[in-house]
């Protein structure tokens, strides 16, 4: 069985995008393959700067002919249908077959499709490929029409099996297949011919390019941290840029560099940053202090002069860039130690949303909603309200000018310049926290208070102006914001209604965006409860996608969303756990359909008689044991249930629940509701309607599906 | 053509050694348009030649003015004044990048010695609603050049593509000359009678023209000029296009685009005297962009924007 071998050769391939495009072009190509009837034992996909190749090993040699019967109209049919089954199946008359079909005669075409040879096939496969890749950004060049993602230069397609290796004739615009391929751009020797993916590899190999990235990314790995280890040091481990920089090479050579002394008073984050982002440089540390001394760059040749005009070079433009780094640095201490009230004047002139006002304007609202957060979460209102004042001062820095990624960072640092406490500093680099499912999420009380504050300032003030979230748009990051709002309050244990905390900040964003609202009272304060409503069933929604990646089933979930108080977070979560863990025993599974069959009669008999049965059952007119024994049940449930739930203590409550089921399975077994007697059925819905009511105050159950 | 067994000793030198090798290479070695503009891409050479079907293969120096980025003379590599070299050629050529790595050895940069690389960067000139794919030239870890192939200018596509090279002359002068400071370059030879540095010709100008546009030009005056000149490039445009006095079809798209180029430049100057808040700065740049867009639509109905015979398309 032949191996077919391809590759896509171009101008350089963005690193970021590498990854993505070898798997689609796997995925294209065998997809297309099995879907024109071939198989085949395995395929690889790799890639590197100027290359994407797939290679497919053990491919059938050609499709199985295909055999296909259609059925067609009848033979005294009007001769449009005929005409009709003519066209849709290519055929002329005389081609068709003429059936005996129960009563009639009909037609039926037979089509014969010959195997393919796996040739044609592939190469009916590539090029559709090509002209349908799906790259983030595709251009055009030259005179063409052609799109890649950079000019495509060349394509090697090559079948390859004991006979030998045949090119697969494709042509796309002009780009004609063939059995060669270049090396390196610069220590490469020109085009060759291969004739196997063995030895496409080993001659690429020669040429200096190594072919997979998974290779390069442990080449990398291996020889910066073989160095940094010589010379007592550890490379900061970045998987990212790891991945990014062996996506910018075909032959990684990897060097060390010193950075010079005076810089080594810059923070590690800013020479982490500053190297990342400017070099895709990896920072190296010394384990002992923790500080940045040396560097990492990969450099794509061998140079004659074993790097040291490369390194030399890199050591230059890094002094450069750290010079600029620098400079920021000892201007923004300059203003932190006088207090950074030239930042906060120059937060005046910066607009955060042209409806919602300066940032400055901003902070203010930040501060005061801090402070009545503070009480919440056990901080000190007015160290809350300070930290959120100089919070978001370093957006005014030069630094966080030149590296918006050092946001809260260098807050930290300038605020403690500034002679603040460390929980107001520390509130500084943690308020934007968490950013994202998994980003920790802060337990300093002040930096609770203040991270809760600028969220929910976000949230009320973009929904205010109606900004809010649709599809996939969410260019305020609303959701994001909710999610961290949302993680604060567990982790933490929040308590508290957030309708109640997000009111106040509604009412003011609305009127400051709308002043003129305030002339009609009435309007405004319907217009204020709609949109913080609105924004609490926001919540619930992210609520229920964070609760359903914790594993809690969205049925129970809105189980508990149907009970009071449900916009206290915590009480909400600590619900659902307990209704799961409920939910998931024997008891309470059993307890659930005790509850549905009560519930469903109760609710049908409701609907006939038109009426609640809420008259309290009265167990004088009880007639048999079981019975009785429900109404006591009922008793003891309610006594235990009450205070448990008053506690908030779920688990007893329901726990308490469990105890009604043997008695409420022995009811339904051995007592008939629907009686002739009327006082007496009266009595049993009166019943059922206590076992609902019981439930009904642990969770709505009707909610729960099984 | 120069001398390239041996380093080049002067900021003049690379650049004539550019000038040199791209004229070699068959591109018609232009001059500097004679307006202020922020980047080599306003020349007309390249804005308005980028459109249409002509083939077109240009090389120029261009002086670039970026008012905002004056440091008076004090920063190693931050100037309000500086030089970019311009190539592009149309339709790109196949073999563009070794072209372009070519003209890196004419300047004394060995890719066997150093460390080439081409590093994603997608170009876009909000200004001139023109957009491209290409990268940014990496030397040792330093950006030395801007690689583009046009793929929009002023809202047409570009049919053929144009590829455009953008080198930052003094940058790119620096690293070869091995210079940490932009004002100690030799900007003739340093044998000559009389050796001149970078800082001998420019220092002055850096200090007084920082000055200028942070604090001494004149707003109200500034802003009149963006006016005039927004609504002469459109009355420029609005004229018939066949000129009553010599029966002939003439369109003022070049005229016109002067315009377009001054209400740019009065823009950045504005902005450098940090009087357009965050949210007028989006409809000013939508408002030059919006003249680039008429310059180019007139373009393309002359005969060097393409139109068989110079008549309207």
């Amino acid at each position: 069985m032949p191996d077919l071998l391809i590759e896509l050769f171009s101008e350089e391939i963005p690193a970021r995008m590498q990854g993505k495009a070898a798997a689609d072009l796997k995925k294209m190509v065998t997809d297309g393959l099995v879907e024109a009837g071939l198989t085949y034992a395995s395929a690889g996909a790799f890639s590197t700067p100027r290359r994407l190749v797939l290679s497919v090993e053990e491919l059938t040699a050609e499709s199985k002919p295909v055999r296909e019967e259609r059925k067609g109209p009848r033979t005294d049919a009007p001769a449009a249908a005929l005409e009709g089954f003519l066209r849709s199946t290519g055929l002329t008359k005389d081609q068709l077959e003429i059936r005996d079909d129960k009563k009639a005669q009909v037609y039926f075409a037979v089509v014969e499709k010959p195997g393919r040879k796996a040739e044609d096939i592939v190469a009916e496969v590539l090029e559709g490929a090509i002209r349908t890749f799906p790259w983030p950004k595709s251009m055009r060049w030259g005179a063409g029409s052609l799109r890649w993602v950079r000019p495509l230069h060349s394509i090697l397609c090559l079948m390859v099996d004991e006979g030998g290796a045949r090119v697969v004739p494709v042509d796309v615009d002009g780009i004609v297949s063939g059995n060669t391929t270049e090396g390196h751009r610069f220590m490469g020797a020109g085009r060759f011919a291969v004739a196997s993916f063995d030895d496409y590899r080993v001659k690429l190999a020669r040429a200096k390019v190594m072919l997979d990235p998974a290779e390069r990314e442990a080449q990398i790995w291996q020889e910066a941290t073989n160095m940094a280890f010589a010379a007592g040091l550890e490379v900061v481990e970045d998987r990212g840029l790891l991945a990014e920089v062996a996506g910018l090479v075909e032959w990684p050579v990897v060097l060390m560099g010193q950075i010079g002394e005076e810089f080594m008073g810059l923070p590690p984050e800013v020479l982490q940053t500053s190297m990342k982002e400017h070099q895709k440089f990896f920072s190296v540390r010394n384990p002992k202090t923790g500080r940045i001394e040396r560097f990492v760059t990969v450099a794509n040749i061998e140079a004659a002069d074993g790097g040291a005009a490369i390194l030399k070079g890199n050591q230059k433009v890094l002094r450069a860039r750290l010079s600029d780094a620098r400079f920021f640095w000892e201007n923004d201490l300059r203003v932190a130690k006088g207090g950074m009230g030239e930042w906060a004047e120059g937060l005046r002139a910066v607009t955060f949303h042209n409806k919602l006002g300066s940032q400055a304007e901003r902070i203010a609202r930040i501060a005061a909603l801090a402070r009545e957060i503070a009480p919440l979460v056990g901080a000190d209102a007015d160290m809350a309200g300070k930290a959120a004042e100089v919070a978001k001062l370093d957006l005014r820095s030069g630094m966080v000018g030149e590296f918006a990624e050092l946001q809260g960072v260098m807050g930290r640092y300038y605020a403690l310049e500034a002679g603040m406490p460390a929980a107001v500093a520390d509130a500084c680099r943690d308020h934007y926290s968490p950013l994202g499912p998994s980003d920790a999420v802060p337990v300093e009380p002040v930096s609770v208070a203040v991270a809760l504050a600028d969220k929910i300032d976000t949230l009320t003030g973009f929904w205010a102006i109606d900004e809010k979230p649709t599809g996939s748009k969410d260019p305020f990051a609303l959701r994001r914001a909710a999610l961290g709002v949302i993680r604060l309050v567990l982790v933490n244990g929040v308590r508290g209604s957030l309708l109640q905390l997000m009111d106040a900040p509604m009412r003011r964003a609305k009127s400051a965006a709308f002043p003129e609202r305030d002339a009609n009272p009435e309007l405004r304060e319907l217009d204020d409860r709609v949109a913080t409503v609105q924004l609490v069933e926001f919540f619930h929604d992210r609520l229920k996608v964070f609760l359903r990646d914790q594993g809690i089933r969205h049925d129970v979930i809105d189980a508990c969303l149907a009970m009071p108080g449900n916009d206290d977070l915590t009480l909400l979560v600590k619900r659902a756990q307990a209704l799961q863990s409920f939910l998931s025993s024997d008891d309470g599974t059993n307890l659930l359909q005790g509850f549905k069959r009560a519930n469903n009669i109760l609710t049908q008999a409701e609907a006939k008689d038109g009426v609640e049965y809420s008259f309290g059952a009265d167990p004088k007119f009880a007639e048999s044991d079981e019975e009785r024994a429900l109404f006591n049940a009922l008793d003891v449930a309610e006594q235990a249930i009450g205070p448990a739930m008053k506690a908030e203590d779920f688990a007893a409550a329901m726990g308490a629940m469990a105890q009604l089921r043997a008695p409420i399975d022995a009811f339904f077994t051995a007592v008939q509701i629907n009686t002739d007697n009327a006082v007496v059925r009266r009595n049993r819905l009166n019943l059922l309607h206590r076992i609902r009511a019981i439930c009904a105050g642990v969770a709505d159950l009707r909610q729960v599906e099984g | 053509m120069a001398d390239t067994a041996t380093l080049p000793r002067s900021f003049q030198e690379i650049i004539l050694r550019l000038q040199s090798y791209w004229g070699a290479k068959g591109c018609a070695v232009l001059q500097p348009y004679d307006m202020e503009v922020g980047a080599g891409t306003f020349h007309p050479a390249t804005t308005l030649r980028a459109l249409g079907s002509k083939p077109w293969a240009a090389a120029y120096v261009q002086p670039s003015r970026r008012p905002t980025d004056g440091r008076y003379g004090e920063n190693p590599n931050r100037l309000q004044h500086y030089y970019q070299y311009q190539v592009i050629i149309k339709p790109s050529p196949p073999d563009l990048q070794e072209l372009y790595l070519g003209s890196l050895r004419a300047i004394g940069l060995d890719p066997m010695l150093h460390d080439i690389r081409f590093v994603e960067d997608d170009w876009e000139s909000p200004t001139l609603g023109a957009w491209g794919l290409g990268w940014e030239v990496w030397c040792d870890g330093m950006e030395v050049s801007q690689f583009t192939y046009f793929q929009q200018v002023g809202g047409h596509d570009c049919r053929p593509v144009s590829g455009e090279l953008t080198y930052g002359l003094e940058r790119l002068a620096m690293y070869v000359l091995g210079i940490d400071h932009v004002m100690e370059m030799p900007f003739n030879d340093p044998a000559a009678p009389i050796p001149l540095k970078y800082g001998d010709i420019f220092r002055q100008t850096e200090e007084e023209y920082s000055r200028h546009n942070f604090d001494g030009a004149t707003t109200e005056m500034l802003f009149q000029h963006f006016k005039d000149a927004e609504a002469e490039c459109e009355r420029l445009l609005s004229f018939d296009a066949v000129d009553p006095k010599t029966g002939k079809r003439i369109v003022m798209a070049h005229p016109a685009y002067d315009q377009c180029i001054k209400a740019s430049h009065l823009f950045n100057l504005l902005d450098a005297r940090g009087v357009i808040s965050v949210t007028e700065r989006q409809a000013y740049i939508g408002r030059v962009r919006a003249l680039a867009k008429k310059c180019a639509d007139a373009f393309v109905t002359t005969e060097a924007g393409g139109a068989l015979g110079g008549a309207a398309a």
